[in-house]
């Protein structure tokens, strides 16, 4: 699908506001290899890199003002600067790519067509952090990722980019690529920690923050894929050019995932900013010309937007300032055939089945929200239940020990703000009839 | 803490922060607290309880069950979101609101009960933790009266057996990791362990792999809710029918605090005593359900004399009782003299009417409450280095804590001491302390101490330093630099076990140590009563409170003071247990009385059975049968720990007071008894109670002369043992055939399982196969066990020192340091393939299948014996041994 639909976005470089960086060598002959890369310019900012100061690569992600692609958005050169100077204990670099969010398909995609350019940007921000190790946790199912990333390391260790004495430069790297065992909850940075220690994967609590302590209780960095690969374009680009695309406080381009009803879902590398109207209009519109619905902007924790929500601009800021968040810019787009409160309870049983367990609101009230959202959708809902469904996210919204319990009722919270209608029908169709009739209520709001 | 109302007069404004405090408030309530310390205890000094499930004071903090959400402000900014207060740091003018100010922290607090209501049963009736329970009271609390769930709860099949004594209810779990955090981080047993997650997130163990600690009991008792059950308590009573009553364990030196609760002169159940100085708030497993041999069936209630013509002890009265024991005891006395053996398992003033009774009725000093292999060299330690030191001045529990290096030196702290133990895990975790140990293997406990999982890696807290058996001296005389270099550190500490008098030179070598580093040396013997004993004057060479018998001035003042013509105590030192059993033996001596003393703990079981044989007349005072009630002319029954007052002195020299716990059993302590005894030899004893002789001890004063001089025995090497042959090391389990753990099964089902270890080079030489078992034998007898090959010096075995089969002392006539000879035994049916079975048994014994067969079915009868089949019940007290009693040393408690 990816790669289809990066040939759309090839073909309308040129008319559209695309700004193809990350996805710029996607539809070259093999080019996963590392000939390919070479060919196009890889491992150049590398030479650059490793010739300058480590600290002036960190002021240099700073002064580009990169955010972290993960869905957080923080300042990627501060969080490097939390990085103590003294090599007093071993350093560690930890990419993050157990990509599990909901909707989200832009990390698999990039190191299946371009692992190199995650590769070339783990060495700069190891060297940046003096870090010797680093570590890519990559989201075991995507077992085909995996193997081309394998494959493209022992590459760069038989190319000299990785290993001992990095092009002469003294510096050193190893690079492990390491795969999760299916759980959404290590995407959380300090849980990935835990699992790659070969612990029980959840979260720890902080502080000790992971530039303090983190992997084996040593200063540890952890970013996300996309984050790490778009630093070799900031390091060869600088600054002033990742700054001419985007917004001043969400500067640089994005790949967003449109997917759903769309008739052309794929990877959309726009600048930070880009509206859905734009961005629906790369991807053909809406699929069969049903009209839009509601659309989550960043992934099922991000709460959800609607048909007045086209013109937003999608940076950090923008998402934020109309009631959600950016995230990590996984567009699904519903047409009006799809029931609120249905598509609601799929997320919310996503997350009763991921909620990793540690902490009381979370557990509970995932295992909770599930259950009332699956009988109103069954048609044996009461309009309290709305109330309560409502007050049980309030119970759970940062009550939580970590974020998945506030995505987990972002849906719902969101869904039932601009869909209370729907809700409410369904338990209408409860009053005086006959509950058994699942069928027809699950498609409660459904437009026919 | 100093507390000011905000609102109240402003001298408080002016008044300066404490160093090393922020000021912060809590409510509207003006408070310092130290850096560091966490908003919920602050709040909680202030009188403010915030209500938690997850928070535990001696556990790290973990944030997992949310309950303690209050509202922040740090630097006049709102936290966002409520925050736990079990996690946060106060900080300089924080303002924190909780539940009583806050509506937010209010909602959030009643949403969180709530959440954690829906998957818990509403079982509260029958479930043991109903009326004490941490979820009930807060629910009630802080919970909304009606639940708005109406969807369905997780089920659970329940109970799931955790060990033999542990039970896990799935279903009430609230999910607070209380129990395996104490696992992980206290005990160093991670044997439980989250699983699976989300809603179906349990506590678990590993597949064939038991909660296996010495320490399992805590995690009940630390449980907020009543998923953790034992099963000796399990449904047994409801906490507001019991009473309870604080008491002290009488188990080992430790000296726990206890609660004892019990109903209808029945104790149900023990729970570990809050004491910060000591326990803290712990118990090991033995502590906690060790109590039942005091309503054992065989107990003895009422005198016993021995019949004439039958030869077997019948009832009598205490009249006809008392009169037969002091006529013996008075022409055995008169004849050739009587020894006096206590036991180690006395009260300090129990002890003393042993100690007085000696010299007074019987004008003698051969009284040796050591109930264990002994040495002379120990006696002058003790007389020199251990009597009269106290918690004011010795070596705490605190001091372990602060030290910077701890020595253990044949001490075994986790089967010997837990509790000391415990503290050396918390001070190599928490306060960086080196722990090293003088020893063979790495023994669990070894490896807890100086290995301490942690976030991110391991902590490596200390090393052991491996040396044969009976080399122990000659080592610690000559300590690797590093080692000798950090004991000089002030603070250091070196733990003496009472293995140490087993070995020539140690005690002395030891105190050699400390004249050379500095560090401090302390005795932790295992039994609860050696120290209080050693105070109360039961050796040969001490009157009470480290008087020296040899000293006449001393000597002197003692008669004086209890009112007996000068001369009446003999001079000269008495003899020590070997040497009262030797001269009973062969007549020297005409009788014998003795407490609480299994002949099979002594160091030559068979010389004690024939000096019982060969004594004219023998006064037991006991709990239940034994090989000494076996003999005996007269028994006289007597009360157990919990039916009697009296002082423990634990190792510190900490004096642990407990009151009667039952009352009204018409058991009497042992003071009384002799007391009476006396009365009976027409001397007066004055120890008609615990408290009597608590102040005549104190009357009595400390020493006033000189502390006799330390001893000076050189360092021995073993030679090498030969071929075929190999120097045994061996110690206790804590859980083992003691008869103090008697009728108590499932506590049983806990204990290690009794294993021969030997290096890879010795079973090399054997031509030992993994799954083969190694035979031990002497002259004496032979043992077969499981073998286990550990990293240790070759030529050496390891067996436990009284578990199951596995009692080297009685079976071998061998002790720690003895040569044994070995060979390979049969291979073990528990540990081979069935498929591979023949194979290897075949490879290894061609001496054909029906001798295998004799052997395997001998090896598998072995097993069962040593209580390790799930099915098997009563394991102490099922042999002819094992019969024990209680509130004494009895097989080796």
């Amino acid at each position: 699908m990816s790669e289809a639909n990066a040939h759309e976005v090839e073909g309308r470089a040129a008319t559209n506001p695309l700004t193809p960086v990350l996805t710029r060598r996607w539809l070259s002959p093999e080019s996963w290899s590392l000939r390919t890369y070479e060919e196009l310019e890889g491992y150049t900012a590398l030479r650059t890199a490793l010739a300058a100061h480590p600290d002036q690569l960190t002021e240099l992600v700073k002064a580009a003002g990169l955010r972290g692609r993960g869905g957080a958005g923080f300042p990627s050169g501060v969080k490097w600067g939390f990085m103590p100077k003294d090599r007093s204990k071993p350093h560690y670099l930890v990419i993050n790519a157990d990509e599990g969010e909901p909707g989200t398909c832009k990390d698999v995609p990039l190191m299946m067509a371009d692992p190199h350019s995650l590769i070339e940007g783990c060495v700069i921000a190891a060297y940046a952090m003096r870090a010797n190790h680093c570590m890519i946790y990559v989201r075991g199912e995507a077992l085909h990722c995996i193997r081309r990333l394998h494959h493209a390391v022992r590459e760069a260790y038989s190319a000299g980019y990785l290993g001992e004495n990095i092009l002469d430069s003294g510096f050193d790297l190893d690079v492990v690529v390491h795969a999760g065992a299916g759980a959404y909850i290590c995407g959380e940075e300090t849980a990935l920690l835990d699992s790659l220690e070969g612990k029980r994967g959840q979260p720890r609590l902080k502080p000790p923050f992971p530039a303090q302590a983190g992997l084996y209780s040593c200063p540890t960095t952890v970013n996300n894929v996309e984050t790490i690969a778009s630093v070799p374009y900031v390091v060869n680009g600088g600054a002033d050019w990742f700054r001419s695309m985007g917004r001043e406080k969400s500067p640089g381009p994005k790949i967003f995932s449109l997917s759903g009803h769309v008739e052309r879902p794929g990877q959309y590398e726009a600048p930070l900013g880009t509206t859905l109207r734009e961005l629906l209009e790369l991807a053909g519109g809406m699929k069969d010309g049903i009209p839009l619905k509601f659309w989550t902007p960043g992934g099922s924790s991000t709460p959800l937007f609607t048909a007045d929500h086209l013109d937003v601009p999608l940076d950090f800021e923008g998402a934020t300032e109309a009631g959600s968040m950016l995230g990590t810019t996984a567009l699904m787009i519903f047409n009006e055939t799809v029931s609120v409160p249905w598509a609601v309870m799929k997320w919310t049983q996503f997350y009763e089945h991921e909620s990793c367990g540690k902490c009381t609101p979370c557990r509970e009230g995932c295992f909770w929200m599930a259950q009332v959202l699956e009988r109103m959708v069954e048609g044996r809902g009461t309009e309290e239940d709305i109330d309560t469904l409502l007050d049980v996210c309030d119970n759970v919204l940062g009550r939580s020990f970590c974020a998945l319990g506030d995505g987990a009722v972002s849906p719902i919270t969101s869904g039932i703000k601009y869909f209370r209608e729907e809700f409410r029908a369904l338990c209408e169709s409860n009053r005086g009839q006959d509950t058994t009739e699942a069928s027809e209520s699950a498609l409660a709001g459904v437009a026919r | 803490m100093t507390v000011a109302s905000a609102s109240g007069n402003d001298t408080a404004e002016n008044r300066p922060v404490p160093e090393g405090h922020v000021r912060l408030t809590i409510d509207g309530i003006e408070v310092d607290a130290p850096k560091g310390e966490l908003v919920i205890r602050t709040a909680e000094r202030l009188g403010i309880v915030v209500p938690r499930f997850c928070d535990h004071p001696l556990l790290d903090p973990a944030g997992a069950c949310r309950q303690c959400l209050v509202e922040i402000e740090v630097n006049g900014k709102p936290m966002p979101k409520p925050a736990a207060s079990c996690t946060m740091a106060v900080a300089d003018g924080m303002v924190v609101r909780t539940q009583q100010t806050s509506a937010v922290a209010d909602k959030a607090q009643q949403g969180v009960m709530e959440l954690l209501l829906i998957n818990h049963p509403l079982d509260c009736p029958i479930c043991d933790k109903g009326g004490e329970c941490p979820l009930q009271n807060q629910a009630l609390k802080h919970g909304r009266a009606d639940s708005r769930f109406v969807d369905k709860k997780r089920t659970f099949a329940k109970p799931v057996s955790i060990s033999s004594q542990i039970l896990l209810d799935r279903e009430r779990c609230v999910l607070c990791q209380r129990c395996t955090r104490f696992s992980k981080q206290i005990a160093g047993d991670p044997f439980i362990e989250l699983l699976e997650r989300g809603a179906l997130q349990q506590i678990g163990t590993g597949e064939q792999q038991p909660f296996q600690s010495y320490f399992s009991g805590n995690t009940i008792q630390i449980c907020p809710v009543g998923a953790l059950t034992s099963a000796a308590y399990r449904f047994r009573s409801r906490p507001f029918d019991l009473v309870s009553t604080p008491g002290v364990c009488e188990h080992c030196s430790a000296g726990c605090s206890q609660r004892t609760d019990w109903r209808r002169g029945k104790v149900m159940r023990r729970l570990a005593g809050d004491d910060p100085e000591v326990n803290e708030e712990w118990n090991c497993d033995k502590g906690r359900f060790a109590f039942r041999y005091a309503t054992a069936a065989d107990r003895f209630t009422r005198p016993l004399v021995r019949d004439r013509d039958s030869g077997r002890l019948r009832e009598t009265s205490w009249t006809e009782a008392l009169r037969v024991a002091a006529d013996g005891l008075l022409s055995a006395r008169d004849s050739g003299g009587v020894g006096v053996l206590p036991g180690g398992r006395l009260t300090r003033e129990d002890a003393y009417a042993y100690g007085k009774f000696a010299r007074v009725a019987l004008r003698t000093n051969d009284v040796d409450h050591r109930a264990r292999p002994h040495s002379t060299e120990e006696l002058d330690f003790l007389g020199a280095a251990v009597v009269g030191t106290g918690p004011d001045a010795g070596v705490t529990y605190a001091g372990i804590e602060s030290a910077p290096t701890v020595l253990c030196v044949a001490f075994e702290p986790e089967e010997e001491s837990p509790i000391v133990f415990l503290r050396l895990r918390k001070a190599a975790r928490n306060e960086g302390t080196r722990i090293h140990h003088l020893g063979q293997w790495g023994s669990p406990g070894v490896e807890k101490t100086t290995e301490i999982a942690d976030a991110g890696s391991p902590i490596h807290s200390g090393e052991l330093l491996r040396c044969l058996p009976g080399e122990e001296a000659a080592v610690l005389s000559e300590l690797p630099e590093e080692v000798e270099r950090e004991l000089r550190e002030p603070g250091s500490v070196l733990l003496l076990g009472e293995r140490c008098a087993q070995i020539p030179g140690l005690y002395s070598a030891a105190m050699r140590v400390a004249e050379r580093t500095g560090a401090s040396p302390a005795w932790i013997p295992r039994r609860a009563g050696e120290r209080g004993a050693v105070e109360a004057g039961t050796l040969p060479t001490l009157l009470p409170n480290g008087r020296p018998v040899s000293d006449s001035v001393v000597r002197a003042d003692v008669e004086r003071q209890w009112g007996m013509d000068e001369g009446g105590i003999p001079g000269l030192p008495g003899k020590e247990l070997e040497g009262i059993l030797a001269a009973t033996e062969s007549g020297e001596l005409s009788g014998l009385l003795v407490g609480g003393v299994d002949p099979d703990d002594l160091p030559d079981p068979e010389q004690a059975g024939r000096a019982l044989r060969a004594a004219d007349f023998v006064v037991s005072l006991e709990l239940r049968p034994s090989g000494v009630t076996e003999r005996a002319d007269v028994v006289l029954p007597v009360a157990p720990t919990v039916e009697k007052s009296g002082t423990f002195l634990n190792w510190e020299g900490r004096a642990r007071e407990f009151e009667i716990t039952i009352e009204g059993t018409g058991a009497l302590p042992d003071c009384r008894v002799l007391d009476t005894l006396a009365v009976e030899m027409d001397v007066d004893l004055f120890t008609q109670t615990p408290a009597a002789v608590a102040g005549e001890l104190a009357r009595l004063g400390p020493n006033p002369g000189a502390r006799p001089k330390p001893p000076d025995v050189p360092a021995a090497r073993p030679g090498s043992p030969g071929e075929g042959r190999a120097l045994l090391a061996t110690w206790r389990h804590l859980l083992d055939n003691g008869s103090l753990q008697a009728e108590e099964p499932n506590l049983a089902g806990t204990a290690r399982p009794p294993v021969a270890r030997i290096s890879a080079g010795t079973a090399r030489r054997l031509g030992l196969a993994a799954d083969q078992a190694v035979r031990v034998s002497t002259a004496h007898g032979e043992l077969t066990l499981e073998s286990e090959v550990v990293e240790m010096p070759d030529d050496v075995v390891w067996l436990p020192g009284n578990s199951g089969s596995a009692r080297p002392n009685r079976v071998l006539g061998a002790g720690h340091g003895s040569v044994v000879d070995i060979a390979a035994g049969p291979v073990s049916p528990s540990r081979t393939a069935p498929s591979g079975a023949d194979e290897v048994a075949g490879a290894e014994n061609p001496a054909g299948a029906a001798d295998r067969e004799g052997t395997v079915s001998a090896l598998a009868h072995a097993h069962r014996a040593n209580g390790n089949g799930p099915e098997h019940g009563g394991v102490n007290g099922s042999g002819p041994a094992g019969a024990g009693r209680a509130d004494t040393d009895g097989g080796g408690a």
